[in-house]
Protein backbone atom coordinates (compact mmCIF):
# COMPACT_ATOMS: atom_id res chain seq x y z
CA UNK A 1 0.00 0.00 0.00
CA UNK A 2 1.25 3.50 -0.82
CA UNK A 3 1.74 6.00 1.95
CA UNK A 4 0.69 9.43 0.74
CA UNK A 5 1.51 12.61 2.63
CA UNK A 6 -1.58 14.80 2.75
CA UNK A 7 -0.50 18.46 2.62
CA UNK A 8 -3.50 19.47 4.74
CA UNK A 9 -3.22 16.75 7.41
CA UNK A 10 0.58 17.10 7.14
CA UNK A 11 1.23 13.43 7.67
CA UNK A 12 1.69 10.25 5.68
CA UNK A 13 -1.56 8.33 5.38
CA UNK A 14 -2.54 4.99 3.84
CA UNK A 15 -3.60 4.94 0.20
CA UNK A 16 -6.98 3.42 1.09
CA UNK A 17 -8.06 6.79 2.52
CA UNK A 18 -7.54 8.49 -0.87
CA UNK A 19 -9.19 8.68 -4.25
CA UNK A 20 -7.31 9.40 -7.45
CA UNK A 21 -8.44 12.52 -9.30
CA UNK A 22 -6.70 12.49 -12.70
CA UNK A 23 -4.13 14.83 -14.20
CA UNK A 24 -3.46 18.07 -12.31
CA UNK A 25 -3.21 21.61 -13.66
CA UNK A 26 -5.70 21.09 -16.50
CA UNK A 27 -7.02 24.63 -16.85
CA UNK A 28 -10.60 25.16 -18.00
CA UNK A 29 -10.72 27.73 -20.82
CA UNK A 30 -11.73 31.08 -19.33
CA UNK A 31 -14.29 31.69 -22.08
CA UNK A 32 -15.60 28.36 -23.35
CA UNK A 33 -17.78 30.09 -25.96
CA UNK A 34 -14.68 31.52 -27.64
CA UNK A 35 -12.66 28.33 -28.09
CA UNK A 36 -12.82 25.98 -31.04
CA UNK A 37 -14.31 22.51 -30.81
CA UNK A 38 -10.82 21.07 -31.06
CA UNK A 39 -9.57 23.20 -28.16
CA UNK A 40 -12.59 22.27 -26.06
CA UNK A 41 -12.17 18.59 -26.86
CA UNK A 42 -8.48 18.86 -25.92
CA UNK A 43 -9.47 20.37 -22.55
CA UNK A 44 -12.14 17.73 -21.93
CA UNK A 45 -10.49 14.57 -23.14
CA UNK A 46 -6.80 14.84 -23.93
CA UNK A 47 -4.41 13.89 -21.13
CA UNK A 48 -0.63 13.45 -21.08
CA UNK A 49 -0.65 9.94 -19.58
CA UNK A 50 3.16 9.82 -19.33
CA UNK A 51 5.33 6.87 -18.49
CA UNK A 52 7.29 8.50 -15.69
CA UNK A 53 6.79 11.66 -13.64
CA UNK A 54 3.21 12.90 -13.58
CA UNK A 55 1.44 15.70 -11.69
CA UNK A 56 -1.99 14.50 -10.62
CA UNK A 57 -4.89 15.27 -8.35
CA UNK A 58 -5.76 13.18 -5.33
CA UNK A 59 -8.48 13.56 -2.76
CA UNK A 60 -8.09 12.63 0.90
CA UNK A 61 -11.69 11.52 0.87
CA UNK A 62 -11.65 9.41 4.06
CA UNK A 63 -9.56 12.02 5.89
CA UNK A 64 -9.73 15.79 5.66
CA UNK A 65 -11.79 15.49 2.47
CA UNK A 66 -9.58 17.89 0.49
CA UNK A 67 -8.27 17.72 -3.05
CA UNK A 68 -4.52 18.28 -3.44
CA UNK A 69 -1.82 17.56 -6.02
CA UNK A 70 0.90 14.94 -6.10
CA UNK A 71 3.88 14.38 -8.37
CA UNK A 72 4.17 10.63 -8.87
CA UNK A 73 6.37 8.43 -10.97
CA UNK A 74 3.92 6.22 -12.83
CA UNK A 75 6.57 3.53 -13.34
CA UNK A 76 7.86 3.11 -9.78
CA UNK A 77 4.72 4.52 -8.04
CA UNK A 78 7.05 6.70 -5.98
CA UNK A 79 5.37 9.89 -4.84
CA UNK A 80 7.94 12.66 -5.22
CA UNK A 81 5.95 15.57 -3.78
CA UNK A 82 2.49 16.54 -2.60
CA UNK A 83 1.20 20.10 -2.41
CA UNK A 84 -2.01 22.02 -1.80
CA UNK A 85 -4.58 22.58 -4.52
CA UNK A 86 -3.99 25.91 -6.25
CA UNK A 87 -0.22 25.80 -5.86
CA UNK A 88 1.93 25.44 -8.96
CA UNK A 89 3.86 22.30 -9.69
CA UNK A 90 7.10 22.25 -7.66
CA UNK A 91 10.44 22.14 -9.46
CA UNK A 92 12.05 18.89 -8.37
CA UNK A 93 15.21 19.70 -10.31
CA UNK A 94 14.72 16.71 -12.61
CA UNK A 95 13.66 18.63 -15.69
CA UNK A 96 10.05 17.43 -15.50
CA UNK A 97 8.44 20.59 -14.11
CA UNK A 98 7.30 21.86 -17.51
CA UNK A 99 6.48 18.42 -18.88
CA UNK A 100 2.89 17.50 -19.47
CA UNK B 1 -57.94 5.57 18.00
CA UNK B 2 -54.76 5.13 19.98
CA UNK B 3 -52.09 7.79 19.48
CA UNK B 4 -49.07 6.54 17.70
CA UNK B 5 -46.02 8.53 18.62
CA UNK B 6 -42.71 8.04 16.89
CA UNK B 7 -40.10 7.07 19.44
CA UNK B 8 -36.44 7.81 18.76
CA UNK B 9 -34.30 4.69 19.02
CA UNK B 10 -30.52 4.53 19.04
CA UNK B 11 -28.96 2.65 16.14
CA UNK B 12 -27.11 0.67 18.80
CA UNK B 13 -30.29 -0.55 20.46
CA UNK B 14 -30.41 -4.32 20.58
CA UNK B 15 -26.77 -4.71 19.57
CA UNK B 16 -24.45 -6.63 21.90
CA UNK B 17 -21.36 -4.44 22.31
CA UNK B 18 -18.23 -6.60 22.47
CA UNK B 19 -16.11 -6.69 25.58
CA UNK B 20 -13.28 -8.94 26.65
CA UNK B 21 -11.75 -8.66 30.11
CA UNK B 22 -8.12 -7.56 30.04
CA UNK B 23 -8.23 -6.77 26.31
CA UNK B 24 -10.73 -4.13 25.30
CA UNK B 25 -14.35 -3.11 25.58
CA UNK B 26 -16.79 -1.23 23.38
CA UNK B 27 -19.44 0.95 25.02
CA UNK B 28 -22.10 3.36 23.84
CA UNK B 29 -21.23 7.07 24.12
CA UNK B 30 -24.91 7.68 24.79
CA UNK B 31 -26.78 10.80 23.80
CA UNK B 32 -24.86 13.52 22.01
CA UNK B 33 -25.52 16.56 19.89
CA UNK B 34 -23.29 16.93 16.85
CA UNK B 35 -22.74 19.78 14.43
CA UNK B 36 -20.58 19.95 11.37
CA UNK B 37 -19.20 23.46 11.05
CA UNK B 38 -17.41 24.94 8.06
CA UNK B 39 -16.19 28.50 8.17
CA UNK B 40 -13.82 30.74 10.07
CA UNK B 41 -12.90 29.20 13.46
CA UNK B 42 -13.20 32.45 15.43
CA UNK B 43 -16.87 32.91 14.55
CA UNK B 44 -18.17 30.14 16.82
CA UNK B 45 -15.46 29.66 19.48
CA UNK B 46 -16.99 32.31 21.75
CA UNK B 47 -20.53 30.96 21.91
CA UNK B 48 -19.43 27.34 21.89
CA UNK B 49 -17.01 27.91 24.74
CA UNK B 50 -14.19 25.87 23.27
CA UNK B 51 -11.45 27.17 21.01
CA UNK B 52 -11.52 25.54 17.55
CA UNK B 53 -8.16 23.83 16.94
CA UNK B 54 -6.34 25.14 13.88
CA UNK B 55 -3.57 22.57 14.18
CA UNK B 56 -4.50 19.67 11.88
CA UNK B 57 -5.86 16.48 13.49
CA UNK B 58 -6.30 17.94 16.95
CA UNK B 59 -9.31 18.10 19.26
CA UNK B 60 -10.06 20.53 22.07
CA UNK B 61 -12.36 19.43 24.88
CA UNK B 62 -13.76 21.35 27.82
CA UNK B 63 -16.39 20.14 30.26
CA UNK B 64 -18.96 18.29 28.16
CA UNK B 65 -18.07 19.94 24.87
CA UNK B 66 -15.46 19.11 22.28
CA UNK B 67 -14.32 20.38 18.89
CA UNK B 68 -12.56 18.05 16.50
CA UNK B 69 -10.52 19.30 13.51
CA UNK B 70 -11.69 17.40 10.44
CA UNK B 71 -10.30 19.60 7.66
CA UNK B 72 -8.69 23.03 7.11
CA UNK B 73 -12.06 24.77 7.47
CA UNK B 74 -14.16 21.96 8.90
CA UNK B 75 -14.85 20.96 12.50
CA UNK B 76 -17.08 18.52 14.36
CA UNK B 77 -18.71 20.10 17.42
CA UNK B 78 -19.86 17.65 20.10
CA UNK B 79 -21.91 18.11 23.23
CA UNK B 80 -23.31 15.56 25.64
CA UNK B 81 -26.94 16.65 25.26
CA UNK B 82 -29.53 14.61 23.37
CA UNK B 83 -30.87 17.55 21.44
CA UNK B 84 -29.02 20.81 21.69
CA UNK B 85 -31.55 23.06 20.01
CA UNK B 86 -30.51 25.98 22.23
CA UNK B 87 -26.94 25.68 21.03
CA UNK B 88 -28.16 25.23 17.48
CA UNK B 89 -30.13 28.47 17.67
CA UNK B 90 -27.25 30.36 19.30
CA UNK B 91 -24.79 29.20 16.67
CA UNK B 92 -27.21 30.00 13.85
CA UNK B 93 -27.59 33.52 15.22
CA UNK B 94 -23.88 34.31 15.31
CA UNK B 95 -23.42 32.83 11.84
CA UNK B 96 -26.32 34.69 10.26
CA UNK B 97 -25.13 36.45 7.11
CA UNK B 98 -21.62 35.02 7.44
CA UNK B 99 -19.96 32.76 4.83
CA UNK B 100 -20.24 29.63 6.96
CA UNK B 101 -22.16 26.39 7.13
CA UNK B 102 -23.59 24.64 10.17
CA UNK B 103 -25.33 21.27 9.89
CA UNK B 104 -26.96 19.45 12.78
CA UNK B 105 -25.86 15.82 12.37
CA UNK B 106 -26.80 14.72 15.90
CA UNK B 107 -28.80 11.75 14.71
CA UNK B 108 -26.77 10.92 11.62
CA UNK B 109 -24.12 9.05 13.57
CA UNK B 110 -23.53 7.23 16.82
CA UNK B 111 -20.61 7.30 19.21
CA UNK B 112 -18.68 4.35 20.58
CA UNK B 113 -16.03 4.35 23.30
CA UNK B 114 -13.37 1.74 22.66
CA UNK B 115 -11.06 1.21 25.59
CA UNK B 116 -8.61 -1.23 27.11
CA UNK B 117 -4.97 -2.33 27.15
CA UNK B 118 -5.22 -3.86 23.65
CA UNK B 119 -7.27 -1.09 22.10
CA UNK B 120 -4.73 -0.28 19.36
CA UNK B 121 -4.60 -3.91 18.22
CA UNK B 122 -8.39 -4.06 18.19
CA UNK B 123 -8.76 -0.94 16.04
CA UNK B 124 -5.84 -1.88 13.79
CA UNK B 125 -7.82 -4.92 12.70
CA UNK B 126 -9.66 -2.48 10.44
CA UNK B 127 -7.88 0.88 10.68
CA UNK B 128 -4.61 1.25 8.74
CA UNK B 129 -3.25 4.18 10.80
CA UNK B 130 -0.31 3.86 13.17
CA UNK B 131 -2.06 4.12 16.55
CA UNK B 132 1.07 4.06 18.68
CA UNK B 133 0.64 6.77 21.31
CA UNK B 134 3.84 8.47 20.08
CA UNK B 135 2.33 8.88 16.58
CA UNK B 136 -1.36 9.17 17.50
CA UNK B 137 -1.25 10.93 20.88
CA UNK B 138 -4.07 11.79 23.27
CA UNK B 139 -6.09 14.64 21.76
CA UNK B 140 -5.47 13.58 18.17
CA UNK B 141 -8.49 12.99 15.94
CA UNK B 142 -9.13 12.27 12.30
CA UNK B 143 -11.57 10.92 9.81
CA UNK B 144 -10.34 7.52 8.69
CA UNK B 145 -11.65 4.06 7.89
CA UNK B 146 -12.55 1.02 9.96
CA UNK B 147 -12.64 -1.87 7.48
CA UNK B 148 -15.31 -0.74 4.98
CA UNK B 149 -16.80 2.02 7.13
CA UNK B 150 -15.73 5.64 7.35
CA UNK B 151 -15.31 6.77 10.95
CA UNK B 152 -14.04 9.67 13.01
CA UNK B 153 -11.43 8.46 15.47
CA UNK B 154 -10.43 10.51 18.53
CA UNK B 155 -7.98 9.43 21.22
CA UNK B 156 -9.39 10.72 24.49
CA UNK B 157 -6.95 8.89 26.80
CA UNK B 158 -3.92 6.62 26.50
CA UNK B 159 -6.06 3.49 26.25
CA UNK B 160 -9.34 5.04 25.09
CA UNK B 161 -10.69 6.14 21.72
CA UNK B 162 -14.03 7.55 20.69
CA UNK B 163 -15.42 6.44 17.35
CA UNK B 164 -18.13 8.34 15.52
CA UNK B 165 -19.77 6.28 12.80
CA UNK B 166 -22.81 6.76 10.59
CA UNK B 167 -25.87 5.15 12.18
CA UNK B 168 -26.41 2.97 9.11
CA UNK B 169 -22.90 1.59 9.56
CA UNK B 170 -23.22 1.08 13.33
CA UNK B 171 -24.28 -2.61 13.19
CA UNK B 172 -21.42 -3.27 10.77
CA UNK B 173 -18.83 -1.46 12.92
CA UNK B 174 -19.99 -3.27 16.06
CA UNK B 175 -19.95 -6.66 14.31
CA UNK B 176 -16.49 -5.91 12.93
CA UNK B 177 -15.14 -4.99 16.37
CA UNK B 178 -16.73 -8.14 17.81
CA UNK B 179 -14.93 -10.24 15.21
CA UNK B 180 -11.68 -8.35 15.79
CA UNK B 181 -11.99 -8.95 19.53
CA UNK B 182 -11.65 -12.68 18.84
CA UNK B 183 -8.58 -11.96 16.75
CA UNK B 184 -6.65 -10.23 19.56
CA UNK B 185 -7.60 -12.72 22.26
ZN1 LIG C 1 -5.83 15.12 4.65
Amino acid sequence: MLLITCPYCRMARPESEFHYGGEAHVARPAEPANVSDAEWAAYLYMRANPKGVHAERWRHIHGCGRFFNAVRNTVSDEILATYEAGMSRPDLGDGTKDAR
Amino acid sequence: MADRIAARRSALEGLALPSSAGLASVTDVGVAARFLYRGAPELVAGVFGVELPTTPLRANARLERAVLWLGPDEWLLLTAKADDSTLSATLSNVLHGKPASLVDISHRQVGLVVSGPRVEALLNAGCPLNLDVAVFPVGMCTRTILAKAEIVLWRTAGDTFRIEVARSFAPYAVAFLDEAMHGIA
